[in-house]
């Protein structure tokens, strides 16, 4: 409905739920036998950027098309601000949408594209220039207000595409993998760029990635998908420092997957050591656990194994400049990688085949879920 | 160093240069064939057509070589037989005037049912979008007089159509439709039909849906999105669609002689007649001709307002 696109956003307060998927099934194909989307209820808050992350085909864009409209839920309901909006036709959502190829019209001008959700609302039309001057100015493009869409490079289309999405003044923006056309250095200055607008325009932005590293730098909260599911909700630093699975600790960062055993608050590592304090997620008993450990929170130093020191045999040293990688052999056979920072000396003290004494930083032993 | 001396390759530039001409050369050769048959049978005809505008026309047809512009004289006008005064050639301005609206509809009517049948395909999985295409052009495979005759079976009076509406007893006497314009109109549309269909088809095949739900996101809905972004997008293929139906029509001799009879002429039916029974070959030619300018003013003017832009806000 035009009116409430561009009614006046309220103040809002951190918590308060922007969009909210209820249950959200969306099965396609013939049958019905491929299922993109299995129960996913998730809250997006107010003015949050939210990044729905994961592999390719885990059902983040079908979560995304479902939120804009373009895929009817098989199940579910999406409410909007409090509205019930799963029925609504795209152009009745109060959402935008920065398309993964950005989706711009050939046939016109930037202007032209920037303004075609104002006109399509019925603004009149010195309201339309201004305000296509001033997304203009937003994402940096005056000078190229009447060039075709053609004519620009991919960096200045994905500014087009986002300034033609905020233009409408939107409740929610959609952003579909809109940074992986764009070379390494263009990507990381859009990420800040992405950043700068969220915080300007005070927007709920949703974002879908499959780039750990982007969903990390960039958002307030991730939701890591997997098979048309949503494992895990949380600020980066949550999911980075405590995934509730196997799977998210897998996607995101590099990981050590370590037996060990758990009684209590206390975790017990099979290849031995000292006992490490970890809270156990929900569902998990005491006994036979599977634990994580971020290699840059394992240490190591050349010798045989002291007091609460695990020991350990380097099988291969990876020297990439800042850091130094081992990766270790403990005496249950499993491997452990650490990374650890290159200090100023010139040579690491490790050879291949030499004993090294593992240290495990408290607090670096998560318990995983499965 | 000696030996370096003589091996030594002619100048980059140079060697490049050869290269170009003779990739050139070879370009002109694969379209010297193609130009050979363009310049004996399409330009030579027409200078042909040209000459004889200037003629005298023969007793017998053919042309007599002496000089005149009667023939572009007659194509408008024409002079009274009593007192050799000049007025407007009613009979050609009224053929004129057919011949147009006539093409006018076609194209229209081909664009309604066209645009339509070619979303419809371009639409389809693409596996079983050949079949659909198959089926389009499936009536190229018949002769064009047989599937006229074909029509005037369905529409003549004791026909398909009127048999029926005369059994349900919706009319009481059967309508004359034969030898009508209309005849013509719906025999046109027919045979032309899968000229404006497969342009079409090919321009929405291309479209990119992405940006129809770019549209929809920008709150357009259905018709506006139709109007803003699909319309302009698949314009290439509807501009082809409507020379293709357009000029033919224009100049269309079958269906209107069949259809139409004797009374309903066309221009390319009072082209013929010059040529035939008329015995004035430089009338014939000037109508040729004139066809021709009409054609091509009419492209170029179609090209020039469908490629306006909107300008910027």
């Amino acid at each position: 409905m035009p009116e409430t696109a561009l009614k006046t956003r309220p103040a809002t307060t951190e918590s308060e739920t922007a969009v909210d998927v209820i249950g959200i099934s969306k099965l396609f194909g013939s049958n019905q036998e491929i299922r993109a989307l299995d129960d996913v209820s998730v809250a997006i808050r107010k003015n949050e950027f939210f990044t729905l992350l994961g592999p390719s085909g885990c059902g983040k864009t079908t979560l995304l098309r479902v939120i804009a409209g373009f895929e009817p839920p098989t199940r579910g309901s999406l409410h909007l601000g409090g509205r019930d909006i799963s029925r609504l036709a795209p152009n009745q959502r109060p959402i935008n949408t920065v398309f993964q190829n950005y989706a711009l019209f050939p046939h016109m001008s930037v202007a032209n594209n920037i303004a075609f959700g104002l006109e399509m609302l019925g603004k009149p039309k010195n309201d339309i220039r201004d305000k296509v001057t001033e997304m203009l100015q937003l994402v940096r493009m005056e000078e190229l207000r009447s060039r075709r869409t053609s004519e620009i490079s991919g960096g200045q289309q994905q500014r087009v595409a986002l300034a033609r999405a905020l233009a409408p003044q939107p409740e929610v923006l959609l952003l579909d993998e809109p940074l992986s056309a764009l070379d390494l250095k263009l990507r990381k200055e859009m990420q800040i760029e992405l950043k700068r607008l969220q915080s300007e325009t005070g927007l709920t932005f949703i974002f879908v990635t499959h780039d750990q590293e982007e969903a990390l730098t960039m958002s307030d909260r991730i939701a890591v998908m997997n098979a048309g599911k949503i494992l895990q909700v949380g600020s980066p630093r949550e999911i980075y420092a405590h995934p509730s699975e196997r799977f998210v600790a897998n996607f995101i960062g590099e990981s050590n997957f370590l037996n060990a055993h758990l009684s209590g608050n206390r975790v017990t590592l099979e290849a031995g050591g000292g006992t490490y304090e970890a809270v156990a997620p929900e569902g998990v008993a005491d006994g036979k656990v599977s634990v994580l450990v971020r290699p840059e929170h394992a240490s190591a130093r050349p010798g045989e194994a002291a007091g609460e020191e695990l020991a350990a045999t380097v099988e291969t040293v990876v020297y990439s400049g800042d850091a130094t990688s081992l990766h270790l052999r403990l005496k249950t056979g499993e491997t452990l990688k650490t990374k650890m920072p290159n200090g100023p000396e010139q040579s690491t003290a490790f050879g291949e085949g030499d004993a090294a004494a593992v240290t495990i930083a408290p607090g670096a032993v998560t318990i995983l879920k499965d | 160093m000696s030996d370096m001396a003589l091996n030594t390759p002619p100048e980059p530039g140079a060697l490049e240069l050869e290269e170009a001409r003779q990739d050139n050369r070879s370009r002109w050769l694969l379209a010297l064939p193609a130009l050979l048959i363009i310049g004996c049978f399409a330009t030579l005809p027409l200078l042909v057509m040209l000459v004889y505008a200037f003629l005298t026309p023969g007793d017998y047809g053919n042309v007599v070589w002496k000089f005149s512009t009667d023939g572009w004289v007659a194509v408008l006008l024409q002079r009274d037989i009593f007192d050799d005064t000049l007025m407007w050639a009613d009979a050609h301005l009224s053929i004129f005037w057919r011949s147009l609206r006539l093409s006018l509809i076609t194209t229209v009517l081909t664009l309604v049912f066209g645009v339509p049948t070619a979303w419809f395909i371009a639409t389809r999985p693409r596996e079983k979008r050949q079949f659909w295409l198959f089926l389009v052009t499936v009536p190229f495979w018949t002769n064009l007089l047989v599937r006229t005759i074909a029509i005037q079976e369905l529409i003549r009076s004791e026909g398909v159509i009127n048999l029926i509406l005369l059994k349900i007893g919706i009319i009481d006497e059967p309508i004359q439709m034969m030898f009508t314009d209309f005849a013509i109109g719906f025999g046109m549309t027919y045979v032309y039909l899968p000229l404006m269909v497969l342009p079409v088809y090919a321009a929405v095949d291309k479209l990119d849906f992405r940006l129809v739900e770019a549209a929809h996101d920008l709150y357009a809905g259905r018709w506006t999105a139709f109007r803003r972004v699909i319309l302009p997008l698949i314009k290439p293929g509807i501009i082809a669609g409507s020379i293709l139906v357009f000029i033919p029509c224009l100049g269309a001799y079958v269906t209107p002689r069949v259809l139409g009879g004797g009374k309903n002429l066309m221009f390319g039916n009072l082209i013929e007649l010059q040529f035939g029974a008329g015995r004035n070959w430089p009338l014939g030619a000037a109508l040729s001709l004139t066809l021709m300018a009409i054609v091509m003013v009419a492209l170029i003017y179609y090209v020039r307002v469908t490629s306006r832009e909107r300008e910027d806000v």
